[in-house]
């Protein structure tokens, strides 16, 4: 077996009589992207916080590229980057400045750093603004420094703490973009959001952690099925549904039809795959179909599911 | 771990650079506030040399007569010398031991010349003749022109009673051939005794300067010493305890900051004291020490604070509170060592007594004077120091 760029198991965190975190435990390889995906307070950055040796724990266990991780061990430290979820930059420093600190701090030093942060100064769009301090900044500018010191070093495996929160649409569109860019380059990423959206698009696996435990974990195929759901599938229509519905009830992967005026709304589990089937069956049937329309299950639904509750509220 | 340290030492003083409030509370406030008292209560004057004696004639005899009236007499006919003449030691040491106020009109007297009973009969004879001096410590250009003067006159006593044997040799040989070898071996006539005087005290304007020096030192090292809180604030702390180094290495910056700026605060305000106000802060060297021992004990305490304020609003408000309590207790606004009583000994337990104390010890002696109040202040750097970085090693990763 390869080595496991993190692992970690039973994570726990108790705070006064407030257990945080709770038995959580997964594992990333290189170049793969493991979401967490969880509602405010789930205990997520309680979790990256002990994975990262930033916080005591009160079990469990991280090791990071092998080596065990603890609040002092500066060798598995080394190849970690962190994203804090608030934003972790000097306001009285340039951008470069920023970054020169950090980069410092990982034993990077003279012209390497130099090239290294005008590397991550283009990466984050950054470059034209290198040498005005931060606090002049727009919260998405600071947001995209706070993500360019955290990959300044080519960390093996990069924690990122929701680093979208409150930045607009092309600049997020522009962060998970260079995430991808990353994880292709072999990066292992550990990325925390309570944005559905971003987990489905960016995480080859997701774990769901609610009240402090992980809830259910897989790909996001998996996860959807693990909990018994089915795409919806509406094909609009035109004559006598009745024959077709029959015809489809017996159909293999089709769990429930129902005719309507003008309509047949199916439950279907992997509609893509059964859909020409579906097709040619209602044509047959003697029905023709004007419209398709396909709505997967996502992982907002299957938070639902087991949580009882939405993920935003 | 040195290297570490140092990076973020520097980060943050270039952080207290640019923000330059450091600069303000660090030497303009100090600054600013001892030219104003210095200016309320010692107009500036010209430097000239001035001098009180007193004499106490115990002996009487020719010899004594011949000093107090010739050679002190002589002095006193100066505009800037006076002398008086006393009856007792006491009264003499009265005037001279004191705890003296710069501010008070309190008749003192820089230095006591005492001529004890057998003065003139020891000078006509081979025995060791003493005249005392009494020196004040607290005027040291006045007591030192004192003892200059008694040992003049002794070396004049001395040269007369050699030609005296000299003559007597020649005229009467072989008689005595050794009584010039006796002459020579007489021992040194005036001894010049230092009184032990407790009376270390500032100039006016030194004490004011030295006490707001002090006194806003330990606002200053909270620049440094508060930076983990700040970094909790702007929120990267997190990412310095995710960063591949020892935390000491985090704590340690931050004192090193601290440090640095306390240095450079006290260095300028001495220099610019002295040079804009005429301050007589004492030997360099000694100075340097008690500076260096004051900011490590200023470090440690507004470490404590640090360690358990939970932001740095909070711990600069506790911060401002010890640091005037102790500065007030520790006599930086007024000599409170003058009060008498319980509050003048309980003033020793602030660092900034010790540091007074120390100038005052080295006003009035050498640099070895200053190691009681250095020991004190390095306890007091240890021990809170110790019980800081505990503090701040346990909130890091609670
Ligand atoms: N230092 C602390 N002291 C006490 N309780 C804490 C502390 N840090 C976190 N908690 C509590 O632990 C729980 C988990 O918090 P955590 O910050 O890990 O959640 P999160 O999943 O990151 O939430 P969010 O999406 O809002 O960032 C919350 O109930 C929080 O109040
Ligand atoms: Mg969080």
């Amino acid at each position: 077996m390869t080595q496991r760029t993190l692992e970690c198991s039973g994570l726990r965190k108790v705070f006064d009589d407030l257990v945080a975190v709770d038995d959580v435990g997964f594992h990333i390889d290189a170049g793969e992207t493991y979401g967490l995906l969880g509602p405010n307070g789930a205990g997520k950055t309680t979790s990256i916080s002990m994975i990262s040796g930033l916080l005591m724990r009160d079990g469990g266990t991280v090791t990071v590229g092998g080596r065990e991780m603890t609040t002092t061990s500066t060798d598995a430290k080394a190849l970690l980057g962190l994203v804090p979820q608030d934003i972790a930059v000097y306001p009285d420093l340039t951008a470069r400045e920023n970054l020169t600190f950090f980069g410092r701090l990982y034993d990077m030093d003279g012209k390497t750093l130099k090239a290294r942060a005008d590397e991550v100064l283009e990466i984050i769009g950054l470059s034209d603004r290198a040498d005005d301090r931060t606090e002049d900044f727009s919260g998405g500018m600071k947001r995209r420094l706070n993500i360019g010191i955290g990959l300044l070093h080519k960390p093996a495996l990069l924690i990122l703490d929701e680093p979208t929160v409150g930045v607009d649409p092309q600049s997020r569109n522009a962060i998970l973009e260079s995430v991808e860019h990353l994880s292709r380059e072999g990066m292992a990423v550990l990325y925390t959001t309570h944005y559905m959206e971003e987990a489905e698009r960016l995480c080859d696996r997701v774990g769901i952690i609610d009240h402090g435990q992980i809830k259910a974990e897989g790909t996001r195929r998996e996860l959807v099925q693990m909990v018994g759901q089915h795409d919806r599938v509406r094909l609009e229509t035109t004559g006598s549904v009745d024959a077709a519905v029959a015809a489809l009830d017996a159909l293999d992967g089709v769990a429930k039809s129902d005719g309507g005026d003008g309509s047949i709304e199916l439950l279907v589990i992997e509609a893509g795959e059964h859909l020409t089937e579906i097709l040619s069956v209602v044509t047959e049937s003697g029905v023709a179909v004007s419209g398709v329309d396909i709505d997967e299950p996502n992982l907002e639904s299957v938070f639902l599911h087991l949580t009882g509750r939405a993920l935003r509220d | 771990m040195m290297r570490t340290t140092w990076i973020i030492a520097r980060k943050d003083l270039r952080q207290r650079i640019r923000d330059r409030s450091a600069l303000i509370v660090g030497i303009l406030a100090p600054l600013g506030l001892a030219a104003i008292f210095s200016f309320v209560f010692n107009p500036i004057s010209e430097f000239e040399f001035s001098a009180d004696y007193v004499v106490v004639d115990e002996d009487g005899g020719p010899a004594a007569r011949l000093f107090v009236d010739q050679v002190l007499g002589g002095l006193a006919a100066s505009d800037d010398i006076t002398v008086e003449e006393l009856d007792t030691v006491d009264a003499a040491r009265a005037l001279v031991d004191v705890e003296l106020d710069p501010f008070s009109d309190m008749e003192t007297a820089d230095a006591a010349f005492v001529i004890p009973a057998g003065f003139s009969s020891a000078v006509a004879s081979p025995d060791e003749a003493r005249l005392e001096v009494l020196a004040s410590r607290g005027s040291s250009t006045a007591a030192g022109v004192a003892v200059a003067i008694a040992e003049q006159f002794a070396g004049e006593i001395q040269t007369a009673r050699v030609a005296a044997a000299t003559a007597e040799v020649l005229g009467a040989e072989g008689d005595r051939a050794d009584t010039g070898f006796r002459a020579l071996a007489i021992p040194s006539l005036a001894s010049v005794v230092d009184a032990e005087a407790t009376s270390k005290i500032l100039d006016g304007t030194t004490f004011y300067a030295a006490g707001l020096a002090i006194f806003f030192l330990f606002f200053t090292v909270q620049f440094g010493v508060n930076g983990l809180l700040e970094e909790r604030h702007a929120g990267t702390l997190p990412r310095l305890l995710a960063a591949p180094i020892p935390q000491a290495a985090i704590i340690g910056g931050k004192a090193i900051t601290a440090f640095v700026l306390g240095v450079v605060s006290m260095v300028v305000l001495v220099a610019a004291s002295t040079l804009m106000f005429g301050a007589e802060w004492g030997n360099p060297i000694g100075v340097f020490l008690l500076i260096l021992a004051g900011i490590f004990s200023a470090i440690g305490i507004m470490g404590i604070v640090g360690a358990f304020a939970k932001t740095a609003e909070q711990a600069g408000l506790f911060s401002s509170i010890i640091a005037v309590v102790l500065g007030f207790l520790g006599g930086t606004f007024f000599p409170i060592g003058q009060a008498g009583g319980i509050l003048s000994q309980l003033r020793f337990i602030t660092p900034h007594a010790w540091f007074m104390q120390g100038l005052g010890d080295l006003a009035g002696g050498n640099v070895a004077d200053v190691l009681p109040a250095v020991v004190a202040l390095v306890v007091f750097g240890l021990v809170c120091g110790a019980a800081s970085f505990y503090g701040v090693r346990k909130g890091l990763s609670r």
